[in-house]
């Protein structure tokens, strides 16, 4: 048995099996639930790594499920994949990596942050699921896994919002809204996967790309999924359930439904990419895309600047920073058939967009722990309450501002990369767009220095006098993430050539993504 | 949740047996038949659920224990995916046990059939593990949504 091949399902299948033994585990030792979990997911993360090397250096993977061999996409001569099959390119791996870090980093802060709650079995279990869920939505390669996938997510992040009391009502609040939106998004997935599988009896995403029309029912499932995916990743016109459920969560949730929104991103990128890429009508779709992303930057930034709960201001500077990505990819897609301006600033703009991703979910991973960390220790989440806590949280307020600077893009942080890349690229598409990415980057600057300054500067408050840092297992949570910002910050042309730019060309050249399903088509 | 009449007793007292029966039925038919281990499971689900509505929730806690259930669910689930790992050897979920010649490891006749129990590989096993699963979690949700209803009426008396 060789575990090399197996390495695609071991990533996934790894977690779901620590998320099934949590429960039976609890029963005999409550300490031993939070431990399994960070292993679990330790080895996942390893094992994505190791994955991601490899589909960098050797092309994309696909893992067959139930056939002899992992690799065998097409038995017995047949034309199309008949299997549930995991198929992984470079942009599959790159939001793996996102959630394998973010999930690693959720569960060790998780030990100790979680520690007086009870149902902590029940908390990883979700938990669990909830990476499993991500992973899933990344790595399948047929349309209606994606929709299985998305409600194991969905149903587990639901129940890990309000996971800190229904009785405490706003909780429970962001829970049910949460699972509203939710279910109608699955369902509506569902729809467009039943309309592609009457029209062309396929579910296979690489099987659906070679054969798609673009008929007048595939621009009803394009219309259908584009709403519904920009409303899971928190999108303007659709981002009421963003503010509330982020800042009820619990911090190293918060984190991960950062996560869990990026995976919709991606998904609504692989199906506007993979699915339909040049067939579409690619001007009118680009717009689209780039029109939401600028609700989301513009509003997602103003609703910031007034809120005075330090959970609920991230959370709408996380609906802005989406705009960021939804800008530049929309760009990328609005000049797709066009090889000329593709080339000139299409594919930069899409590089800048994509590394935003991953970018974002680090700083403001980083930028939910400390408000978890504050919460944790000061035990409220309203900034006027707040004050001098830099004499007492030392290393809490240094990630705060790494986190600060990066998502406002200063110079040595990763923020700064991936917006300078969108602000140039974007200017040869319409200056307009990046005056206003960048009037918002201000903005953003300017509501961070307020937070910055209520909760921490100022003289000790005397309520806060027994206030202390934060245990080690959350610092060295923190600690990971600010690392990955500096160094991305530091050498962000490393990581643009290796890992952001193979992620953008095979969403970019669609033959890259069937072709490893269909064989050399 | 009170008990209800002598009547509705009497009859689930007749039933239950046979609803639970005809629940396994269906999950050990599961690859023969329509159905199969969610439905099945939830066939006996709802055995319990009539169980609690005819005898109330104070008397039927004494048969069905939620602790008992849940344990059952982490096996039925650690059963599944223990299976889907077993595969690894060739790829995950492979079905090492169809053709075996073992257990449920007969080859399955092409046509008309008296449908051999003995076939299908590891997909009966699954599922059986599905079907105890989802029984179990039907037991739970229900055991939960009488105590919470329990719950509520207590804070409205109060």
């Amino acid at each position: 048995m060789n575990l090399s091949n197996h390495i695609p399902i071991l990533i996934i299948a790894i977690p779901l099996l620590a998320a099934f033994l949590v429960p039976l585990i609890g029963r005999i030792n409550k300490k031993a639930t939070g431990i399994l979990t960070t292993l679990a997911l330790s080895v996942s993360l390893i094992l994505t790594i190791v994955l991601a090397v490899k589909i960098l250096t050797v092309g994309p993977q696909v893992y067959v499920f139930g056939a002899t061999s992992p690799s065998l996409t097409l038995p017995s001569g047949l034309k199309f994949p008949i299997r549930i099959m995991l198929q992984i390119d470079a942009m599959g791996i790159f939001m793996g990596l996102i959630t394998a870090v973010v999930s690693f980093v959720g569960a060790v802060y998780s030990l100790i942050f979680m520690k007086q709650h009870s149902g902590l079995d029940k908390y990883y279990s979700l938990l669990l699921l909830l990476t499993v869920g991500v992973f899933g939505m990344e790595f399948t390669g047929d349309v209606f896994n994606f929709f299985v996938f998305l409600e194991i997510a969905s149903i587990a992040s639901v129940a890990l919002i309000s996971f800190r009391g229904i009785d405490l009502g706003e909780p429970a609040e962001a829970g049910f809204k949460y699972m509203v939106v939710s279910s109608i998004s699955a369902l509506v997935v569902l729809f467009a996967v039943g309309i592609f599988y009457g029209q062309y009896d396929l579910l296979n995403f690489a099987a659906l790309a070679s054969v798609i029309k673009y008929s007048q029912l595939d621009k009803i499932a394009l219309g259908l999924l584009i709403p519904v995916l920009a409303m899971k990743a928190g999108a303007v016109p659709m981002h009421m359930w963003t503010p509330d459920a982020y800042s009820e969560a619990p911090a190293p949730i918060t984190m991960m439904l950062v996560a869990a929104s990026q995976a919709s991103l991606y998904a609504l990128f692989r199906v506007v990419f993979s699915l339909y890429n040049i067939s579409l009508n690619v001007l009118t779709v680009g717009w689209i895309i780039i029109i939401f992303g600028l609700l989301s930057m513009f509003i997602g930034v103003t609703m910031a600047i007034i809120q005075k709960d330090i959970k609920r201001l991230m959370a709408y500077h996380a609906i802005s920073q989406t705009g960021y990505m939804f800008l530049g990819v929309g760009v990328g897609l609005a000049v797709l058939a066009n090889p000329v301006a593709l080339n000139q600033y299409g594919i930069t703009a899409m590089e800048g967009g994509i590394f935003h991703i991953m970018n974002h979910a680090m700083y403001k991973g980083l930028l939910f722990l400390t408000a978890g960390a504050l919460f944790f220790r000061t035990g409220t989440k309203n900034l006027d309450k707040m004050g001098g806590l830099a004499h007492s949280m030392k290393y809490t307020t240094i990630f705060f501002i790494i986190g600060a600077a990066a998502i406002a893009g200063l110079p040595p942080f990763n923020g700064f990369a991936s917006k300078i890349l969108i602000y140039e690229s974007v200017y040869r598409f319409n200056p307009l767009l990046s005056i206003i990415a960048m009037v918002v980057s201000i903005l953003t600057l300017a509501s961070f220095v307020k937070v910055f300054h209520s909760a921490f500067l100022g003289p000790k408050l005397p309520q806060f006098k027994e206030v202390k840092e934060v245990p080690r297992s959350m610092v060295f949570a923190m600690a990971v993430l600010s690392c990955i910002i500096i160094f991305f910050g530091l050498f962000p042309d490393l990581i643009v050539k290796n890992l952001v730019h193979p992620a953008v060309m095979s969403l970019i050249e669609q033959f890259k993504y069937t072709g490893t399903v269909l064989g050399g088509m | 949740m009170k008990e209800m009449s002598r009547i509705v007793k009497t009859v689930t007292n007749f039933v239950y047996g046979f609803i639970i029966i005809f629940g396994f039925y269906i999950i050990a038919h599961g690859h023969l038949t329509p159905g199969g281990g969610f439905q099945g499971g939830a066939v006996v689900g709802s055995a319990f659920a009539l169980l609690l509505i005819s005898y109330g929730s104070l008397n039927s806690k004494k048969f069905l224990k939620k602790d008992i259930l849940s344990l059952f669910e982490g096996f039925g689930l650690i059963l599944f995916i223990v299976l889907g790992f077993s595969g690894l050897g060739i790829t995950f979920f492979y079905n090492f046990l169809a053709n075996s010649g073992g257990w449920f490891g007969n080859a399955a006749v092409i046509g008309v059939n008296p449908g051999n129990m003995n076939t299908g590989g590891v997909i009966p096993l699954m599922n059986i593990a599905v079907g105890l699963e989802v029984l179990s979690a039907f037991g739970v949700i229900v055991l939960t949504m009488a105590s919470a209803a329990e719950f509520t009426k207590k804070k409205e008396n109060s």
